[in-house]
C-alpha cells in the first residue's frame, strides 16, 4: 500500500466552501487546513472517516463513489448489498423485497454481505482460539480502523484480525457462484458491485488496501441507489425466498453486532471516531480490562451511521432490530468439518505498514530542534484554538510554521499584539 | 543538542477520567520526534501508571518528560503523603489504595512494579508528609 499515492474518497466542492473552519476543527487526524478561504485536505493524513462530510454546514464536502452505470461494462452483474441497506426502508418486513428490487434494477445476481459476515463470524470464533495471538484482537472490518492503526498506532498492528472483511469474502464467493452456475462466463465478464454505506469502503477498493487486490469492481453508495430501488420495490409481489442472512449477519450493520457474534462476553464494541481513538490509546497504554476481542466502528452506531446512507443511524438500527427478530440466528450452514478450520482464502497476510506521517524531521536530532522551536512559538500564541489562522489549533499553527507551510503572522491576535507593541514603542 | 527537550504536564488530582491524558499527549509528541515505537510504548505505559498513582495517592502533581539524544527521563513529582515503605510498595499486588479506588478498577498494586519493568532505571525519593519524586530513565541506544 503506497500511502502517498493513496486515492481518497472525500472531495471538496470549492464553490460551496466558505472556509468556515468547522471541518478543520472536527478532523480527528488534523488533516485539514484552510488556505485562501478553502478547506484543503492533506491526503497523507486523511483516514477517510467522513467526519468532515458529516459536519460541513454547507455540504461542500462530498463523498466520491462510483455510478451504477459503470456496471454496464460487465456481462454478469452481481450486487453485494451491505446489511445497512436493509435498514433504510420504512415498514420493510422481508429482506427479499430489497433483493428482488436489486434484480429489477438490472443486476443478474445478488450476494448478501450479511451472508458472508456470518461466515466471518464463524471463523472469528475459531480465530480467537488460536494459540499465541496478541490480544485484544482488533476487528478488521472497518477500513478506517486499519488506516488509523497504520498511521497512528503502529504497536497495535499485530492485533488486527487477519480475516478478510465480509465485503471481500462476499465478492469472492459471489464470483465463485457465478462461475459455477454459468461456466460459459469469463472472469472479466463478471462485475461485482458493493452497495456501500461509507466512503472508506470506496477508498479501500480503489487502493488495494492491505496489499491484496480487492475483488470488488464498483462501489456505489446506498444513497445513490435508494430511490431507484424504492420505485421498483412492490409490497404486494409474491417473491421466492432469496435471503440467506440470519440475525448475526444483519447485526453487523450496527455497533456491537460483530462483537456479540463471537458468542462470549469477552469483548468491547466501540463506535464513533473519537471514542475509537481514545480506546486505541488506552489499549496501547495497557489501560483496559483484558478482553479477547475489540470491535471498532468509525461511525456512530456502526455502519448504519455511514455518510452514504439515507436514514438516520438510530432509526436504521431500530428497523434492523425489528427485521432481525424473526430470523434464525445464523444461516451460514457450515458443516461440522467446514467449521473446524479456517480456509486460507479467508486470510490476508500483509498488515498495513507504519507510516510515521507526523514525524517532524529526518533524524531524531533534527526533530528535537524543530520540537523546541514549536514549543517556543506555541508560547507566543494565544492558546484559544480559534482556527482563524487556518490551522486547527495554536499548537498546529506553531508546527505548521516550523514545517514552513504557514507563518506565525497568520495568527490575528499575534499580529495585533505585535502591532500594539510597536505602537507603544512609537 | 546538549540541552534536553522538555515536555511538561500538570496532572489534575481530582479527575479520574482525565488521568492518562499526559501519557496520550506525550505519545503524540514523541512520535513526532521519530522515536522507535517500542520505546514510545514503554514510556507511555510508565507515564500512565505514574499518572494514576499521583491521582490516587497524591492529589495530582507534575510530570516532566526530558528527551536527551541518548535517553529519555521521566520525572514525576507530587506533594502527597509520601511512601512509607518503598520495598513493600515495589511488591506486585501491594497497594494502600482505598476500597473505593479499588472498586473503580485501580489500586491493583501493579503501578510501581510496572513503572520499573518498563524503564531501564527508576529512582524514588520520598518523604512522609512532604511528597514523592520518581525519576525513570529509558536508554535510547
Amino acid at each position: 500500500m503506497q500511502i502517498n499515492t493513496y486515492e481518497h474518497s472525500v472531495l471538496l466542492d470549492a464553490s460551496k466552501c466558505t472556509g468556515c473552519t468547522t471541518c478543520m476543527k472536527h478532523c480527528p487526524t488534523e488533516a485539514i487546513r484552510i488556505r485562501e478561504q478553502k478547506a484543503v485536505i492533506d491526503s497523507t493524513r486523511c483516514i477517510d472517516c467522513g467526519e468532515c462530510i458529516k459536519v460541513c454546514p454547507f455540504q461542500a464536502k462530498k463523498a466520491v463513489s462510483d455510478k451504477l452505470s459503470e456496471m454496464s461494462r460487465f456481462k454478469w452483474k452481481i450486487a453485494l448489498p451491505a446489511p445497512t441497506l436493509y435498514g433504510q426502508f420504512d415498514n420493510l418486513d422481508d429482506v427479499d423485497y430489497v433483493l428482488d428490487g436489486l434484480l429489477k434494477i438490472g443486476f443478474d445476481d445478488v450476494f448478501e454481505v450479511s451472508k458472508a459476515a456470518e461466515l466471518v463470524s464463524a471463523y472469528t470464533r475459531l480465530y480467537l482460539k488460536t494459540e499465541g495471538i496478541p490480544t485484544p484482537v482488533i476487528s478488521s472490518a472497518c477500513p478506517v480502523v486499519i488506516r488509523l492503526i497504520a498511521l497512528r498506532f503502529p504497536s497495535l498492528s499485530e492485533n488486527i484480525m487477519r480475516l478478510l472483511p465480509p465485503m471481500e469474502v462476499a465478492a469472492r464467493l459471489a464470483r465463485e457462484r457465478a462461475i459455477k452456475n454459468h461456466p460459459e462466463l469469463k472472469e472479466e465478464e463478471i462485475g461485482v458491485c458493493f452497495i456501500s454505506p461509507c466512503p472508506a469502503k470506496v477508498s479501500y477498493v480503489k487502493n488495494d488496501f492491505a496489499s491484496y487486490k480487492s475483488q470488488v469492481d464498483v462501489v456505489v453508495s446506498i444513497s445513490d441507489i435508494y430511490f431507484q430501488l424504492v420505485s421498483v420495490m412492490s409490497p404486494d409481489a409474491k417473491l421466492k425466498s432469496m435471503t440467506e442472512s440470519g440475525m448475526i449477519g444483519i447485526g453487523w450493520a450496527s455497533s456491537g453486532g460483530e462483537a456479540t457474534a463471537i458468542l462470549t462476553e469477552d469483548y468491547l464494541a466501540v463506535d464513533g471516531i473519537d471514542n475509537m481513538i481514545h480506546v486505541l490509546d488506552q489499549i496501547e497504554d495497557g489501560n483496559i480490562p483484558p478482553v479477547k476481542f475489540i470491535e471498532l466502528n468509525a461511525c456512530t452506531s456502526g455502519c448504519v451511521g455511514g455518510v452514504l446512507t439515507i436514514q438516520n443511524p438510530f432509526i436504521a438500527k431500530a428497523r434492523l432490530q425489528t427485521l432481525r427478530k424473526y430470523l434464525p440466528v445464523s444461516m451460514n450452514f457450515l458443516t461440522k468439518e467446514e467449521g473446524d478450520y479456517i480456509p486460507d482464502s479467508y486470510f490476508f497476510d500483509e498488515l498495513p505498514v507504519y507510516h510515521p506521517i507526523n514525524r517532524l524531521g529526518n533524524s531524531i536530532a533534527e526533530s528535537m530542534h524543530m520540537m523546541a522551536d514549536i514549543q517556543k512559538l506555541r508560547e507566543s500564541l494565544p492558546g484559544i484554538d480559534c482556527g482563524a489562522c487556518g490551522s486547527p489549533t495554536c499548537r498546529a499553527l506553531a508546527e505548521d510554521t516550523v514545517r514552513k507551510c504557514a507563518k506565525i503572522e497568520d495568527c490575528v491576535l499575534y499580529r495585533r499584539g505585535k502591532e500594539g507593541a510597536e505602537e507603544n514603542e512609537g | 543538542m546538549s540541552e534536553a527537550l522538555v515536555f511538561h504536564f500538570d496532572v489534575d488530582g481530582d479527575n479520574f477520567t482525565s488521568a492518562g491524558q499526559a501519557s496520550v499527549q506525550v505519545k503524540k509528541d514523541l512520535r513526532q520526534l521519530g522515536l522507535p515505537t517500542d520505546i514510545i510504548r514503554r514510556i507511555s505505559i510508565a507515564m500512565y501508571e505514574g499518572e494514576i498513582n499521583m491521582v490516587i495517592h497524591a492529589n495530582g502533581g507534575t510530570a516532566d518528560v526530558l528527551v536527551y539524544e541518548d535517553a529519555i527521563e521521566i520525572i514525576l513529582e507530587d506533594h502527597g503523603p509520601g511512601i512509607a515503605d518503598i520495598d513493600k510498595a515495589m511488591q506486585e499486588g501491594y497497594s494502600t489504595a482505598s476500597d473505593t479506588i479499588r472498586s473503580l478498577g485501580f489500586g491493583a498494586g501493579m503501578g510501581l512494579p510496572n513503572m520499573k519493568r518498563y524503564t531501564d532505571s527508576m529512582d524514588i525519593k520520598t518523604k512522609l508528609g512532604v511528597g514523592t519524586t520518581i525519576t525513570m530513565r529509558i536508554e535510547l541506544a
